[in-house]
C-alpha cells in the first residue's frame, strides 16, 4: 500500500475584499483555487517530486499534506489514516509523528534565539522524548559537529542552516519528510553537497520525501516519479526517464524547451507565449488552453482527466494526435 | 576598436573597524560593443560589487581603491555626483534582480519611462510618450498605448521585468548591467526575457554585463564568461571553452555539481567547504583550502593571476585539456 494517497484533493482560498466593500462595490466574493482536483499516491521509500511555476500549487499541496492547510475537498491519506477526518487522537498522533517538514529559507525556519541543540530536539522534547545526546548525533549524522550544539543559527551559513533543519525533521524518526524547495535559497555547490546528503540519508533511515521544487534538473536528479502541475491541476505524471524523454503534455514540453541548458551555446530558444492565468478566474476548460499550440474545442469547454498513457498520467486531450 | 566597456586591475574595498575587507581584488575584463560577457560565481563572489563599481553605486564605505573603469575610452571610475548621473541611464543602463523594488510604485509606468528620457535626451514631452509607448512595445507588451498609463502593481512579475528592461535601454545605453534579472522569474518567463535581452542587444549593439549564478543562463545567452570566486577573477574566456573544458579547479567544480540530464542519477561531485569569508581569506590563491590539485606553492603571494594559464584561468595548476578530455 502507497504510503500517502492522494485523492482529488481540493484548496479554495477567499481572498475576497471585507464583506461591507464587497456590498458596497457589488463584488462578488473572490475565491481562489489553489489546488484542485489532485490525485497521486507516494511509495513507501521513494522521492515523489512536484514541479511547477510560481503560483501552480505545490507548496499548497505540502502544507496540507503535513495537515499546516486542511483541504476543502478530497482527501490525504497517510498510512490509512485521513488527518483532516480522523476523530481517534491517538492515530493522529501517531501519524504526525511520523511526518516532517523542511522549508525553502533556512534563515527564516530557525529559532535566533534557541540554541542548535534544543531547535533540532524539540520535535522529540514536545512528545515528552528522551533527547540527551540527541542532538550531538544527529549534527555528526548531516556533517557537522558535535560541539555545534551549543552554538545559535546566527554562527551558521546557509547550507549548514539548512544541515541543522534537515538534522531536525529527522530528530523524532519520521518516515514521510515533506521538502519544499529545500536547496532553492543555495548556490550550486552547497546545493549540491545538501542534495548528496538527502540522498546518503533517504537509504540509511528507509525515508519517504515529497520534494517540491521548480528547479527541473534538480528534480530529474532526485526523483522516483514526477508530478508536474499548473495553475493547481496535475497535469502529467511520469517517471524521470519517460517525462524528461517522451514529454506529454504540452505544458511540460514547453517548460523543458524552456529551461536553461548548460551545453544549449548560443541557443536559440523560441519563448513560450504568455503567462500562468489568474487562479480567480482561471479558462474554462484545460487551464493551459490559452497558451497551447494544440488546443482545439474541446480544449476550451470541457476539462482533461488524467489518463493512463503508456507508463504515465495525463491530463490532455489531444495527446493521442500527438503521439 | 576600443572595448565598449574596459576594467583594469579594479579593487573594491571597505574598511570597518576590524580591518579592511576587499570584496573585488585585482579584477580586469573587457566588453566589446554587442557582447554579452556573463559573470558567474557564488554568493559573495564579489560579482554583484564589480558591477555596482562601474555604475558607481558603490555604497559607502565600499569605495574603488585602485584600478581603472574606461566606457568607450573615457574614464569613469573618478566621476561624482552630476558627472555619474549624467551617465547613469544615458550610456549605462542597469536591471535589478526584483522588478518590483526597482520601479517606484507611486508613478505610471509611462510617467517613469519620459522621466528618464527628459533626463537624458532633447525631445519634447509628447515625443517622449511616443517613444515611451513605443519602448514598451519593443519589450513585448501587448497593448502598450493602454498600459502606459498603467501603475507597477498592475504588472506580473515578467511584464515588470520587461518594463524595467525599456527603462534601462530607452536612453540608448551603449552598457546595460544585468543583475541576476531572472532570478526571481519562473522558468518560462526567464526563457522570455533572456530571449528579449539577446535580440535587443543584438539589434542595438549594447554591450551586456549579464551576473548571474545560474551557470545554464549563462551557456545560453553570453558570448564571453567571467568565473569570479572570493572577490578574484578564477577563469574568463569564450562561454563554450570555459564550460566545456575549463581550466581551474574551481570552474571544474561548478559544472560538476549542477544536476545534468545526461550525468542520471549518479552523486553529485561536491566542492568541499564553503568560500572563505573576506575577512579570513588564505594566503595565495583563494580557493587552495578546497582544491583537489593545491601544492605547496599554491600559498605563495602573489596568488595566481590569469596568466599563469593560458590567460584564461588564475591557477598555478590548471587542469590540463588531456585530463578532462
Amino acid at each position: 500500500m502507497a504510503l500517502v494517497s492522494v485523492s482529488h484533493l481540493t484548496r479554495i482560498f477567499d481572498v475576497s475584499k471585507p464583506w461591507l466593500n464587497r456590498v458596497i462595490e457589488r463584488q462578488p466574493k473572490a475565491l481562489l483555487t489553489a489546488v484542485s482536483d489532485v490525485s497521486f499516491n507516494i511509495e513507501e521509500q521513494t522521492v515523489y517530486a512536484l514541479v511547477g511555476e510560481s503560483g501552480s500549487g505545490k507548496s499548497t499541496i505540502g502544507k496540507m499534506l503535513v495537515g499546516l492547510l486542511e483541504p476543502s475537498t478530497g482527501s490525504v491519506d497517510i498510512r490509512g489514516v485521513d488527518l483532516a477526518r480522523e476523530t481517534d487522537a491517538q492515530k493522529i498522533d501517531d501519524v504526525r509523528a511520523d511526518i516532517q517538514m523542511i522549508f525553502q529559507d533556512p534563515f527564516a525556519s530557525l529559532n535566533p534565539r534557541w540554541r542548535v541543540r534544543d531547535i533540532i530536539a524539540e520535535p522529540v522534547a514536545a512528545r515528552g522524548g528522551h533527547t540527551k545526546g540527541l542532538s550531538e548525533r544527529l549534527l555528526e549524522q548531516v556533517g557537522l559537529a558535535a560541539r555545534d550544539a551549543g552554538k545559535f543559527p546566527h554562527e551558521f551559513s546557509g547550507g549548514q542552516r539548512q544541515r541543522i533543519c534537515i538534522a531536525r525533521a529527522l530528530a523524532s524518526e519520521p518516515k514521510l519528510i515533506v521538502c519544499d524547495e529545500p536547496t532553492s535559497a543555495l548556490d550550486v555547490s552547497v546545493q549540491a553537497q545538501v542534495l548528496n546528503l538527502m540522498s546518503d540519508l533517504k537509504d540509511e533511515f528507509g525515508l519517504t520525501y515529497l520534494f517540491i521544487s521548480h528547479d527541473l534538473t534538480v528534480v530529474q536528479h532526485m526523483a522516483d516519479k514526477i508530478g508536474v502541475l499548473y495553475l493547481g491541476r496535475l497535469v502529467e505524471e511520469a517517471d524521470p526517464d519517460t517525462l524528461f524523454e517522451t514529454p506529454k503534455h504540452p505544458y511540460t514540453q514547453m517548460l523543458l524547451a524552456a529551461a536553461p541548458q548548460l551545453d544549449g551555446f548560443g541557443r536559440e530558444v523560441i519563448p513560450p507565449t504568455g503567462e500562468i492565468p489568474d487562479p480567480i478566474n482561471p479558462p474554462p476548460g484545460c487551464a493551459y488552453n490559452p497558451r497551447c499550440p494544440l488546443a482545439a474545442d474541446i480544449c476550451r469547454t470541457k476539462r482533461p482527466e488524467l489518463r493512463q498513457i503508456g507508463t504515465s498520467r495525463v491530463a490532455c486531450h489531444m495527446v493521442d494526435a500527438t503521439d | 576598436m576600443t572595448p565598449t566597456l574596459s576594467i583594469h586591475n579594479l579593487t573594491v574595498d571597505i574598511p570597518t573597524r576590524h580591518g579592511t575587507l576587499r570584496p573585488v581584488q585585482d579584477v580586469s575584463y573587457d566588453i566589446a560593443q554587442g557582447e554579452i560577457l556573463g559573470v558567474v560565481g557564488e554568493s559573495g563572489a564579489g560579482k554583484s560589487m564589480a558591477g555596482n563599481a562601474v555604475i558607481g553605486l558603490l555604497n559607502p564605505p565600499a569605495h574603488i581603491a585602485s584600478g581603472e573603469i574606461h566606457l568607450n575610452g573615457t574614464r569613469i571610475d573618478h566621476l561624482q555626483g552630476d558627472d555619474m548621473r549624467r551617465l547613469r541611464g544615458k550610456h549605462i543602463g542597469m536591471v535589478f534582480q526584483d522588478p518590483l523594488t526597482s520601479l517606484n510604485p507611486l508613478l505610471k509606468i509611462g510617467d517613469q519611462l519620459t522621466e528618464t528620457m527628459l533626463a537624458h535626451l532633447d525631445i519634447s514631452q509628447s515625443d517622449a510618450r511616443k517613444r515611451a509607448i513605443a519602448a514598451l512595445e519593443e519589450v513585448g507588451i501587448p497593448g502598450a498605448a493602454q498600459r502606459v498609463d498603467s501603475y507597477p502593481h498592475q504588472f506580473s512579475g515578467g511584464m515588470r521585468q520587461r518594463v524595467v528592461i525599456a527603462l534601462a535601454l530607452c536612453a540608448e545605453p551603449s552598457l546595460i548591467i544585468a543583475d541576476e534579472p531572472t532570478t526571481a522569474l519562473d522558468v518560462s518567463v526567464q526563457a522570455q526575457i533572456i530571449a528579449l535581452l539577446k535580440r535587443l542587444c543584438r539589434d542595438r549593439g549594447t554591450a551586456v554585463m549579464l551576473i548571474t549564478h545560474d551557470m545554464g543562463v549563462i551557456a545560453e545567452a553570453a558570448d564571453r564568461v567571467a568565473v569570479m570566486y572570493a572577490g578574484q577573477l578564477a577563469e574568463l574566456g569564450p562561454v563554450r571553452d570555459v564550460l566545456t573544458v575549463p581550466l581551474h579547479p574551481y570552474t571544474d567544480g561548478l559544472m560538476g555539481s549542477t544536476p545534468l540530464a545526461s550525468r542520471g542519477k549518479a552523486r553529485l561531485h561536491q566542492i568541499p567547504g564553503a568560500m572563505p569569508r573576506l575577512d579570513t581569506l588564505p594566503d595565495g590563491c583563494a580557493f587552495h583550502p578546497r582544491c583537489p590539485r593545491a601544492q605547496a606553492d599554491c600559498t605563495r603571494n602573489p596568488g595566481p593571476t590569469l596568466a599563469d594559464a593560458q590567460g584564461r584561468a588564475a591557477c598555478f595548476h590548471p587542469l590540463l585539456r588531456e585530463d578532462v578530455a
